[in-house]
């Protein structure tokens, strides 16, 4: 079989029979990272992980992890210069139970610097390149963690999202994203971006893999007051539950969209209609709304989160923040300054308050909402600043979710015409990826992702 | 004719002495400890770190805010204060804006003749600081002191004179103490002042209408006694009145009071004053308190310092000055009123007296006070011969304590004393005790 396809549960079949042993698959990957990393620019930081003889689900095997985790021991710099000589020493709280359940970290992903952006080309270390097209991007922030995930650079990754920030390039690289409820994850050890906004997640190539790492990262968190007391449930068998959903569509999440992307839309329906899915119309407020909610909240936080990077510590001083986080900042900044803060963040969580009754209202007459993960697929290096058209759609289509907090899934469900990696995604009510994960799964036992990640896993050798 | 009218107000905090910091694990007594050895990624501020609220230090400003006589809303939140200095190592301050933890409270201090109340703005909780150390030139930053637990308290401008403010201080420490939540020891750092103060001219004979400000405050860091605080406001007052007098008005400034000058200092003027960018601290959900919590907290309050001194003027006809006294400290009011039940409601006065003149150990065990306070009742004229017994008996039986007693150990004749009264069934005098013990063992 190909090493580089396996799933997680493959892996642990192969290393339990001792047909290989985890270092040989920590090498094995090595290999592969050393021979296509060098024109991708996914990993910033490659590891030398020692294999421990744990006996946990994912014992022995390496995962890519975005770097924006806190790794003890191990270079943490969100693919900041300001943090370029930051070693952490203490692990996040996903990667400790990572770890607990027996992964290795294979190494560390690039991503948008400070995770600002939705291509990694605001990395301070370059953009990662698409691996279905070197001329184009990953999408972002967690770029390097879906392109690791595409090309086999690694078995599975780890990534986080504000808004999109999975989702997005989950669909332009071809591979599952998930986005869990704000609070099913713990954040302890993520470098922060929006406080209120950012959760950790899986990006892998089957619905099964993405079960597994989300049942090890989610649930309550000592250290994470945010963190939600809800139960975790049993995800593996969430995901094979086969319900059959009422799907919401919104005419707003479709506006602008791409051609190629609304046939696959409109074919995706068709699909999952055959399987016995119900479509219903929606209507929600109308996004712009959220657009300068989202703007402003995150702003806000980035500004305070950022401040923490002084100058007096990491080795670096302020000026070392690049244009992107500088904006920003400075944005934010304006916000919370005195007599502005009732006009603009005060004002911006009275309107968060009102979408979350929105999404609450339309969970009400549906259980998932279908959206395009994407107005467009992968674009050209260079070229998001050509569209801010596109940024718009794109925001569309992310921000309300991430507003509210809700979670969502990415998966892969065509190529376009250029055969890039089309994808969609599922919304739902809060603490409902189980049902996330079995839409997914329905759709991947009915149509095995039209067999896309095996395509690009096949052209990388 | 105008006369100079002061407007004082104070801003207070009190480091609780709770096990661990305000937002993480580690151990919040700093006090003396190698720099940097009580910090984790949490109270360091390193990336992605987050804060966790330590429920006991809220808990604890509960009962300080229930016991000046705040309301206690049933929701409160954390929010960030901004501000870049060396030792805040998020560029930010956990800290509570405009939902504290307490509001609109009282205090009252007496002194039996006149009693004075004072109106409490606010109570909060937050984070301290790390601590800068400068040194050979160079400056160092020790973080051990980062997110231990501050109460602050805000008053009202309700002060006119300086000798309000340090009997106010005293009595908050006393009432600190009391509720046993922190050591509010100035000298320590435990407990800071950092008053307002400002003059205004009012004409002869005019009230002051409690509202009427004037254009400037100044505010006085780094005042580490109660002695100081009354020097450095007294000084400020004088410095004010000048500068008023000769037409100038005071800049608004934050100044340092110099202990070795016993004079206030310039240290920064409003034009670098800070926009904290106050916003909800994202990272901790807002505190919701249930009415049976708040409730049950309420009920568990110790009774207050200065409300029982004025309990017991009115239950057992003590003169207010002893009263005042015996409740500074709550083990020794609480002895106070055992002895009073054990030894009878007539004898209160006569055991105030030999509390406040010290005749007994308040400190030692209290089987020995009791004994103590019983001998410095007993009949005197007692039968010389069945003293002599006693004593002879009481130090056969306890070598030990006499072997102390020989060894200089003052307290164990005390409790000698004690034995050979009880002895005595009270049928004798402490003092012929005293005399007949150290005459057989001298
Ligand atoms: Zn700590």
């Amino acid at each position: 079989m190909n090493l580089a396809a396996a799933t997680l549960a493959e892996l642990r079949t192969l290393l339990d029979t001792k047909k290989i042993s985890s270092s040989e698959l920590v090498d094995f990957f090595r290999a592969r990272i050393e021979k296509h990393n060098p024109k991708l620019n996914v990993y910033l930081t490659v590891c030398d992980p020692e294999s421990a003889a744990g006996t946990g689900p994912l014992a022995g095997i390496p995962l890519a992890i975005k770097d924006n985790f806190c790794t003890k021991g191990i270079r943490t710099t969100a693919s900041a210069k300001l943090l370029d000589s930051f070693i952490s020493p203490y692990d996040a709280t996903v990667i400790s139970r990572l770890k607990e359940a027996g992964a290795l970290v294979q190494g560390k992903t690039n991503m948008d610097a400070w995770a600002h952006g939705s291509s990694t080309e605001t990395s301070d270390y370059g953009p990662t390149l698409n691996p279905w097209d070197t001329t184009r991007v990953p999408g972002g922030s967690s770029g390097g963690s879906a392109a690791a995930t595409a090309a086999a650079l690694a078995p599975a990754a780890i990534g986080s999202e504000t808004a999109g920030s999975i989702r997005g390039p989950a669909s332009w690289c071809g591979v599952i994203g998930v986005k869990p409820t704000y609070g099913r994850v713990s954040r302890y050890g993520v470098i922060a971006m929006g406080s209120s906004l950012d959760c950790p997640g899986p990006f892998s190539r089957t619905i099964e893999d993405s079960a597994l790492l989300l049942q090890i990262i989610a649930g309550k968190d000592p250290f994470d007051a945010t963190s939600a007391e809800e139960a975790v449930p049993d995800y593996t068998a969430e995901m094979k539950k086969k319900r059959t959903f009422t799907i919401g569509i919104a005419d707003e999440y479709l506006e602008g969209v791409q051609e190629d992307v609304r046939k696959n839309f409109d074919q995706t329906k068709k699909e999952l209609e055959k399987m016995g899915h119900t479509f219903k119309k929606i209507s929600l407020i109308p996004p712009k709304y959220s657009i300068s909610v989202y703007t402003i909240l995150q702003r806000a936080e980035v500004s305070s989160n950022l401040s923490r990077y002084d100058g007096i510590r990491y080795g670096e001083k302020r000026t070392a923040f690049t244009a992107e986080a500088k904006r920003r900042i400075m944005l934010g900044t304006y916000t919370l300054s005195h007599g502005y803060y009732d006009a603009y963040y005060k004002k911006a969580q009275q309107v968060r308050t009102l979408l979350i009754e929105d999404f609450r209202r339309v969970f009400r007459d549906v259980d998932l909402i279908m959206a395009p993960s994407g107005p467009v697929t992968a674009l050209k290096l260079g070229e998001f600043e050509k569209y801010p058209f596109f940024g718009e759609i794109m925001d569309v289509l992310y921000e309300p979710g991430a507003i509210a907090g809700l979670p969502a899934i990415s998966i892969p469900t065509g190529l376009d015409s250029n055969s890039l990696p089309i994808g969609m995604q599922f919304m739902a009510n809060y603490f409902s990826e189980g049902a996330l994960l079995d839409i997914g799964y329905q759709y991947e036992q009915e149509t095995g992702f039209h067999g896309i990640s095996k395509q690009l896993i096949d052209r990388y050798a | 004719m105008k006369y100079p009218y002061p407007i004082i107000g104070l801003e207070i905090h009190v480091e609780l002495k709770t096990k661990s910091k305000m937002f993480c694990q580690c151990s919040a007594d700093y006090f003396g400890k190698a720099p940097n050895s009580q910090v984790c990624p949490v109270c360091l501020g390193l990336p992605g770190a987050l804060p966790v609220p330590n429920k006991t230090a809220v808990e604890w400003t509960i009962r300080i805010a229930q016991a000046l006589g705040c309301t206690v809303p049933e929701r409160s939140k954390f929010d960030r204060k901004h501000y870049f200095y060396p030792d805040l190592p998020k560029g930010y301050q956990i800290s509570q804006y405009d939902e504290p933890i307490g509001i609109n409270g009282r205090v009252a201090i007496s002194d039996g003749i006149e009693r004075k109340e004072f109106r409490i703005r606010r109570v909060h909780i937050e984070e301290d600081t790390g601590k800068l150390i400068h040194k050979g030139g160079e400056t160092l930053i020790d973080f051990n002191r980062s997110s231990v637990p501050l109460v602050e308290i805000v008053t009202e401008a309700d002060f006119h004179n300086s000798g309000d403010v340090k009997r106010f201080l005293e009595e908050l420490q006393v009432i600190i103490r009391t509720l046993d939540v922190a050591n509010a020891d100035m000298e320590k750092g435990d407990m800071r002042l950092e008053p307002n103060i400002s003059v205004l001219y009012l004409e002869k004979g005019q009230k002051w209408d409690g509202k009427t400000f004037p254009k400037y405050k100044v505010e006085v860091k780094n005042i580490n006694s109660f002695r100081f605080a009354k020097m450095a406001i007294d000084y400020e007052l004088e410095r004010q009145t000048k500068l008023l007098e000769n037409g100038e008005t005071p800049v608004q400034e934050t100044r340092g009071f110099n202990e070795k000058t016993n004079a206030t200092v310039s240290q920064r003027t409003k034009e670098d004053a800070h926009d904290y960018r106050y916003f909800p601290e994202p990272d901790i959900p807002v505190m919701v308190f249930g009415k049976s919590y708040l409730e049950r907290i309420r009920q568990s309050l110790p009774e207050l310092p200065t409300p029982r001194a004025e309990r017991l003027v009115a239950e057992l006809g003590l003169r207010f000055q002893d009263a005042f006294l015996i409740t500074r400290v709550k083990s020794t009011a609480d002895l106070y009123e055992m002895l009073v039940a054990k030894m009878g409601k007539d004898k209160s006065q006569k055991i105030a007296n030999h509390i406040v003149n010290r005749k007994v150990d308040v400190t030692a065990p209290v089987e020995e006070v009791v004994s103590a306070m019983e001998a410095l009742f007993a009949e005197k004229n007692a039968d010389p011969a069945l003293l002599e017994k006693a004593v002879a008996d009481v130090c056969a039986a306890n070598g030990k304590v006499v072997t102390d007693y020989k060894n200089g150990k003052q307290q164990a004749l005390m409790f000698l004393v004690g034995q050979v009264m009880r002895q005595m069934r009270g049928q004798a005098d402490a003092a012929d005790v005293t005399a007949a013990l150290r005459k057989y063992l001298d």
